[in-house]
């Protein structure tokens, strides 16, 4: 009896192609379960990273979770995300309430990164003879934000607790005072935050006297809105330049949307 | 005593070596030691030389995303070390997934035969999974392996805090107990596969001397990675494949000095 033609004919290859077939179908599956076990893994958007720490995204794929900034940071403010943290495992991020970043002027963590995943050529300028520096207050970890509602000094109760504590102070937290309208004779004395100076350090949340801190700290992308090129402070020269390198295409949204920016503020009679 | 020093000896100096190792690194974040800071993925050698997982770079670099020159450098001394000294000796001298994996396989020994089943499977998986790293790694943009390695889960732990890790250790000694024998080192892990490839013309390799064996098949029998071995008793030859990890089982078992840690060169490549 022969077998048809083709079936014996090379058992070797057969076998191959069958392999492969098996092993490829495997590694689909493995390759599937892995990637939705990751895909839920990585996003964490409220993790506070280090100073210089390079865009989240980026970050992720730099950092080898190898703990040296961590170790190098003198106050063992900087934690290594375990399991169970409920953050990326393995990097490095701060919990403010409890240790928050101390600023220092050499910025020993972002330096000892080997990876560039923290990135300290992001916090240099000039010093007063034109030399180049680290400077901690160019940071961004994140931006401090208020609850006016539970803050006890927009109560109109005194407190300056993070206003004192703030390392930019004057800059960064200011406080403002208002007439407290309720007694009729008295001050209301409020931080506010600026973000343009704000380095995001936590020293505020750790110090705030509330049971939850009022004031805490948030990555930027999640504390600052972005205003629209499409509305412009036309009393500010300065805000006009913003809107000057933006294209005249534009995608359509709405009926409006369809003239360029600068053809409906500048010409439509706005 | 001393007969048992001499039959485990090159387990001995493994275990010194994995144990220093990683004693060096907790003693470098608790104490502030400068031989070693960091972890196996990424590491400072007395403050000064950098040293790169390999295939964590590999991996980065499917993302899409280029190493500071720093940790180029360090993973290419890693590379360059590993590929001289034997790929796979990382698996039985550095890595402390091994003490786990050694342990649920000795117990393997002792317990009664059927206390665990034993599946077969694959020892290519390892490549597969390894391939699969790279490609899952260009398309989440993160390292996907290290993101999921029970290797660094262990490693980690042990230097900055184990959290829920150890629930993944458990997993890993479970498996090669219960499950496949070698499980995990010889069937699974892709960081072994990349050494295994790292390591294939490796300078010192286990060397087998036909005149000096006696058939018992000892090394065989405890070797981790039997398929290295198809020479015993037939030829006397260097073990060629990467797979082998330099861990010199085989030459604590052989009571006759029929294996041979050596140094392979062109014209003893067949004995």
């Amino acid at each position: 009896m022969t077998a048809p033609e083709g079936s014996e004919k090379m058992p070797e290859r057969r076998q191959f192609l069958a392999d492969l077939f098996r092993g490829a179908g495997a590694a689909a599956v493995g390759g599937l379960a892995w990637a939705g076990f990751l895909d839920g893994k990585k996003a964490y958007p409220t993790v506070l990273r280090p100073p210089g720490a390079v865009k989240e995204e980026k970050f992720l794929a730099l950092c080898t979770k190898c703990g040296l900034c961590a170790e190098a940071c003198p106050y063992k403010a900087l934690v290594i995300a375990k399991p169970g943290d409920e953050r990326p495992v393995g990097t490095p991020y701060f919990i403010m309430r409890e240790n928050p970043c101390k600023m220092c002027r050499d910025i020993p963590c972002a330096v000892a990164c080997p990876t560039g995943a923290l990135d300290s050529s992001l916090m240099r300028d000039k010093d007063e003879r034109g030399r180049d520096k680290l400077n901690i207050n160019l940071a961004k970890i994140g931006l401090a934000v208020i609850d006016r509602e539970t803050c006890i000094a927009y109560w109109g109760i005194q407190c300056d607790a993070c206003y004192r504590v703030c390392p930019v102070i004057d800059k960064a937290l200011t406080v403002e005072r208002t007439a407290n309208d309720r007694t009729g004779k008295h001050a209301i004395l409020a931080p506010v935050v600026h973000s343009d100076h704000c380095t995001g350090c936590g020293a505020c949340e750790r110090a705030c006297v509330t049971k939850k801190a009022s004031i805490f700290v948030l990555p930027l992308h999640l504390a600052l809105g972005e205003s629209s090129d499409r509305y412009v402070r036309g009393w500010d020269e300065k805000d006009e330049q913003r809107i000057e390198d933006v294209s005249e295409e534009t995608k359509t949204v709405t009926p409006r949307s369809e003239k360029s920016a600068l053809e409906y503020l500048n010409k439509d009679g706005f | 005593m001393r007969d048992f020093m001499y039959r485990n000896r090159y387990l001995i100096l493994r275990r010194l070596s994995q144990i220093s190792i990683l004693a060096l690194f907790i003693g470098g974040n608790l104490y502030g030691w400068k031989v070693l800071r960091g972890n196996l993925s990424t590491s400072r050698l007395l403050d000064v030389v950098p040293l790169t997982d390999p295939f964590a770079l590999l991996q980065m670099t499917a993302t899409g995303n280029i190493a500071s020159r720093e940790a180029l450098i360090g993973g290419a001394l890693i590379f360059v070390f590993f590929a001289v000294v034997g790929g796979r000796a990382f698996c039985s001298w550095v890595c402390p997934m091994n003490m786990i994996t050694d342990l649920a396989n000795r117990l393997r020994r002792v317990l009664p035969a059927k206390a665990g089943i034993s599946l077969r499977m694959d020892r290519n998986v390892r490549y597969w999974a390894a391939g699969l790293a790279l490609v899952l790694s260009a398309v989440l943009g993160i390292a996907a392996f290290e993101w999921i390695s029970p290797i660094s889960t262990l490693h980690r732990g042990l230097i900055f805090g184990m959290g829920a890790g150890w629930t993944a250790i458990v997993a890993v000694f479970l498996f090669d107990l219960l499950l496949v024998q070698y499980g995990f080192c010889g069937h699974v892990c892709p960081l072994g596969a990349f050494y295994s490839l790292a390591g294939k013309f490796s300078f010192i390799r286990v060397r087998h001397l036909k005149d000096n064996c006696t058939h018992c098949m000892q090394c065989i029998e405890h070797c981790p990675e039997q398929q290295v071995l198809p020479m015993v008793g037939i030829a006397s030859s260097f073990v060629t494949s990467g797979e082998c990890t330099n861990c010199a089982k085989c030459m604590d078992v052989c009571s006759e000095h029929a294996m041979k840690l050596g140094f392979r060169t062109g014209k003893h490549n067949n004995g």
